[in-house]
């Protein structure tokens, strides 16, 4: 089946089977491969990216139902060489470690401040529930949004 | 201006790329040419746990969309392989005759696109005659029904075989005022690094196989994958790409992993191969699972005099590096922090149909450290002490020259009660028991746990030296090579600043080429906390060198005598002492040296031997004793690794350390119904620690260097988790004592506290 779909500023006109899950679509056909596969129950969170502005697990979507959105993954983030100012957050923060679970973690961050631009830790904690990390222990993600949300 | 860059908090070289297009990992090589078009393996896995297999039929398989190939272990012509640590028990690489537990690989299948292989393995029929399953320990030690014909027994290894005597049971304990007993079990958990395993393999014009793998130590891969495709280990080129988490699962290579080039030789074409999540927590090696029998003895007084420990170490259904932690890392460390005169310990390593264990992050120290811990908790509730003063009593004294213990074991430098000292005061140890007894008075069903734990571990055990070679540009950049394997820890950057403190030449300007076995052929990779102290330790000293070498090229080109030369750090440049008008940079240097072979010098430098890092950990639990629920709410962390190199790192690694502790203590497991069907073989049935289960953790620096090398830095990688697993447990306990409840096995979930409780009342 033929989709549309705007990712990262760019419309894309692609053929993919009727099954092809959105995050599979991100890496496979465009070759966006910053957008990571962590697990196959819609646990990890690796694949969080931004569909028409909303964070979603790109595991739990077919990108026949992203047909005609607009998405927008780690590769979209920064203006050229200026990082987003949550990307900037998990660098001076130390938010990451291995980096796997980075860019689901940073595009889920960034959802959670578009819907509580000032949460407490314990927001956050909970808040990033759904978005595993096995280097960081997760104090540092939590600085990092904290931090960001600071920032605004 | 000027100063040391060391021990400071330098942010990461790497981060950049990790944060704006993500990571390159094994399965986003889209644009490496030797795997353009490049077909997919996909491997069809045991269904049963224990079974001979009477038929594999894939001829419907073969029919399918997109199917190039399907091969079984006859068809690759397999032969069985001896385990490095019984060669008694041997296996092929793909299950022929048995099969020994739940995902072992059987049947490899070859397609255009992995979904067409996951399809296709589906389609796959194995045949099975089912043989009883062994989950639990000490029914395999005693049954004759065997997983590995060969060895007589399940029994795979044992501590005896090294001379080393058995334990002399209630007898040694004789004399004792006081003598508590255990039985622990440790349980089997899952490393969950976030990348699962993968793989690709290419065959060049040349004859020369290029395999890329997801691992933690590249250089060791050459002589099982050379093997394993029958040929000279020169004809091997393994690559890492980044790597996704490892936490010791991915030291080794695997089965799957193993037989790419084969596969790839067969179908005359690149093969990639990377495994789904439900499959890597069957296929990738389990950590811990050890059953632990503790008895320890002492006065009314609070000393320990006698401690045993007997250690079943579960195996799994191979004899993989699993066997050996028991006898090689718990052993040792048996005796913790403490002066105790009698020790015995025994390890016995058993096979069982499950998924083989391996190293786990602290691989055999977490284990030895949750026995002697939850020993002392014990004992200090039999005498009715505060548990913190208990261990005071029992630790050895500070000590700056090398102490040996009474297994044996040498630690180098020690500072317990400073450790423990620092953790009591910064956690207010003494304003939470206040809390406590308020909380106990009040009746509220919400309870306060307090756990403390000190600990004393081995890091840089592995390997007793590291390459390193630096190479300066034309640019005047340099390059570092270093024989460890970064996936997370930052290397780039610790590198980078080890060489720019020696050079000058500032980080930015610095890039770290590792895991590529033909760029750099020699290396014992990043495992067991052996980083800095050897990797690190080398690029400082060969850097040092390089400077020698740079200030003879430097009096050439200088007229001057060599002795006369300096390097001013701040400027990158050599100049004739007194004259720093006139000066060489870096970039002239190598220009003029690279007709003789380029300003480069390399070197594998040694260490002294492995390092002890210590400290104390204070856990605090909040138990709803109605539901059994248990809320982790704050934890301080005191860890010295000796010399800090970047305060930044080092906390990272504690982090991440203290979480994966807390998450075995409370939540994780992985586990089996009787018939060893694994029931946690997926992230919605495995308890995988998230952000919202664990406070943040305050970090209390203490820093005793090592003499062990030139840093004076030790492992900090695994400690964070060795500590704070045994403080957890015991604050669950805590939280509970004053309903006499004195041992809960780990994790301590909702359920069993709950049911701790009942039976408690």
């Amino acid at each position: 089946m033929k989709v549309t779909i705007t990712v990262n500023g760019k419309t894309h006109e692609s053929e993919v089977e009727p099954r092809t899950l959105l995050v599979q679509y991100v890496r496979d056909t465009l070759g966006l491969t910053g957008t990571n596969i962590g697990c196959d129950t819609s646990s990890c969170g690796a694949c969080s990216l931004h569909l028409n502005g909303e964070s979603v697990k790109s595991c739990t979507l077919l990108a026949a139902q992203a047909d005609g959105g607009t998405v927008t993954t780690i590769e979209g983030l920064a203006n050229g060489d200026v990082m987003h100012p949550m990307q900037k957050a998990f660098m001076d923060n130390h938010g990451l470690q291995c980096g796997f679970c980075t860019p689901g973690m940073v595009m889920a961050a960034i959802g959670l401040l578009n819907e509580n631009p000032n949460p407490t830790e314990e927001q956050v904690r909970i808040g990033l529930e759904g978005n595993l990390c096995r280097c960081t222990g997760y104090h540092n993600n939590v600085k990092s949004v904290l931090a960001c949300a600071n920032e605004k | 201006m000027g100063g040391s860059i060391l021990g400071n908090r330098v942010l990461r070289k790497e981060d950049p790329k990790f944060l704006t297009t993500g990571g390159v990992y094994v399965d986003d090589l889209l644009d490496e040419p030797a795997l353009n078009g490049a077909l997919h393996v996909t491997y069809a896995r045991s269904s049963v746990a224990h079974g001979l297999i009477t038929g594999i039929d894939y001829s419907d398989a073969l029919l399918m969309p997109g199917v190039v190939a399907i091969f079984s272990g006859a068809d690759l012509g397999l032969q069985p392989q001896p385990s490095a640590y019984n060669p008694m028990a041997t296996r092929t690489l793909l299950a022929m005759d048995k099969v020994r537990y739940v995902g072992e690989p059987v049947v490899a299948i070859v397609t255009e696109t992995r979904e067409q292989g996951e399809d296709a393995a589906e389609a796959v029929i194995i045949d099975y005659d089912v043989l009883e399953a062994h989950v639990d320990l000490e029914k395999a030690m005693a049954s004759t029904n065997l997983l590995f014909d060969a060895c007589g027994s399940n029994v795979v290894f044992d501590s005896m075989v090294l001379g080393l005597p058995d334990n002399t049971g209630d007898a040694y304990f004789e004399g004792c005022e006081v003598v508590v007993k255990g039985r622990y079990i440790n349980q089997r958990v899952a490393p969950c690094p976030l990348e699962v395993r993968g793989a690709a393999a290419s065959w060049g014009t040349d004859g020369r196989l290029t395999q890329w793998l997801s691992t933690q130590h590249a250089q060791g891969a050459v002589a099982p994958i050379a093997a394993a495709n029958g040929v000279d280990a020169a004809q091997i080129h393994v690559k890492t790409p980044d790597v996704g988490g490892g936490f010791g699962a991915k030291i080794g290579a695997y089965p799957e992993e193993l037989l790419l080039g084969v596969i790839a030789k067969k179908v005359g074409k690149s093969v990639r191969w990377r495994e789904t999540r439900s499959e890597s927590m069957v296929g990738l090696g389990h950590g811990r699972a050890q059953l632990q029998y503790v008895t320890i003895g002492g006065t009314r007084q609070g000393k320990v005099t006698h401690y045993q420990l007997w250690a079943i170490q579960d195996s799994g259904a191979w004899v993989d590096m699993g066997t050996i932690l028991a006898p090689f890392m718990t052993r040792p460390m048996s005796s913790g922090v403490y002066d105790i005169p009698n020790i015995e310990c025994r390890t016995t390593s058993v096979v069982t149909n499950t998924t083989p264990t391996v190293a786990y992050r602290g691989a055999g120290r977490p284990e030895a450290t949750a026995a002697i811990e939850r020993a002392m908790d014990m004992f200090a509730a039999e005498i009715g002490m505060d548990a913190a003063e208990v261990r005071r009593i029992n630790l050895i004294p500070k000590f700056l020259t090398p102490h040996t213990t009474v297994v044996g074991q040498t630690y180098d430098v020690g500072d317990y009660e400073t450790s423990l000292d620092k953790a009591l005061v910064a956690a207010d140890y003494k304003g939470w028991r206040e809390k406590q007894k308020a909380r106990r008075a009040s009746g509220d069903p919400k309870q306060i746990g307090i756990g403390v734990s000190v600990y004393v571990e081995i890091t840089g055990g592995v390997g007793n030296g590291e390459s390193a070679k630096v190479e300066i540009q034309d640019n005047g950049h340099a390059l570092v090579y270093t024989g460890t394997s970064p996936h997370g820890q930052g290397h780039a950057t610790s590198w980078a600043m080890l060489a720019s403190e020696q050079t000058g030449i500032p980080i930015e300007d610095i890039e770290l080429v590792w895991g590529d076995t033909d760029l750099v052929p020699i290396g014992t990779g990043t495992m067991g906390s052996r980083s800095l102290q050897q990797g690190g330790n080398a690029v400082f000293a060969v850097a040092a060198e390089l400077v020698n070498k740079a200030k003879s090229v430097a009096a050439r080109l200088l007229e001057a005598s060599e002795e006369d030369i300096v390097l001013d750090k701040d400027a990158a440049s050599f100049h004739v002492a007194g004259t720093p008008a006139v000066s060489k940079s870096w970039a002239d240097l190598a220009v003029a040296e690279k007709a003789a072979g380029g300003l480069v010098h390399s070197d594998v430098i040694g260490v002294a031997g492995a390092t002890f890092p210590f400290g104390a950990h204070v856990a605090i639990v909040e138990v709803d004793i109605e539901t059994g629920k248990v809320r982790h709410i704050d934890h301080t962390a005191c860890d010295d690794a000796g010399t800090v190199l970047n305060p930044m790192l080092l906390e990272g690694q504690i982090h991440g350390g203290v979480a994966q502790g807390a998450a075995q203590a409370l939540m994780e497991e992985v586990r089996y119904d009787d018939d060893a069907n694994p029931i946690t073989s997926n992230l919605a049935d495995y308890a995988f620690i998230s952000a919202a289960e664990l406070p943040s953790v305050r970090v209390v620096h203490m820093e005793t260097p090592t003499p062990i090398n030139l840093i004076g830095a030790k492992g900090i990688g695994e400690s964070g988790t060795i500590g704070s697993t045994p403080a957890l447990q015991s604050a669950v306990i805590d939280a509970l004592a004053h309903l006499n409840v004195r041992h809960i096995d780990m994790p301590t979930t909702a359920e069993k506290v709950w049911a701790a409780v009942q039976s408690a009342r």
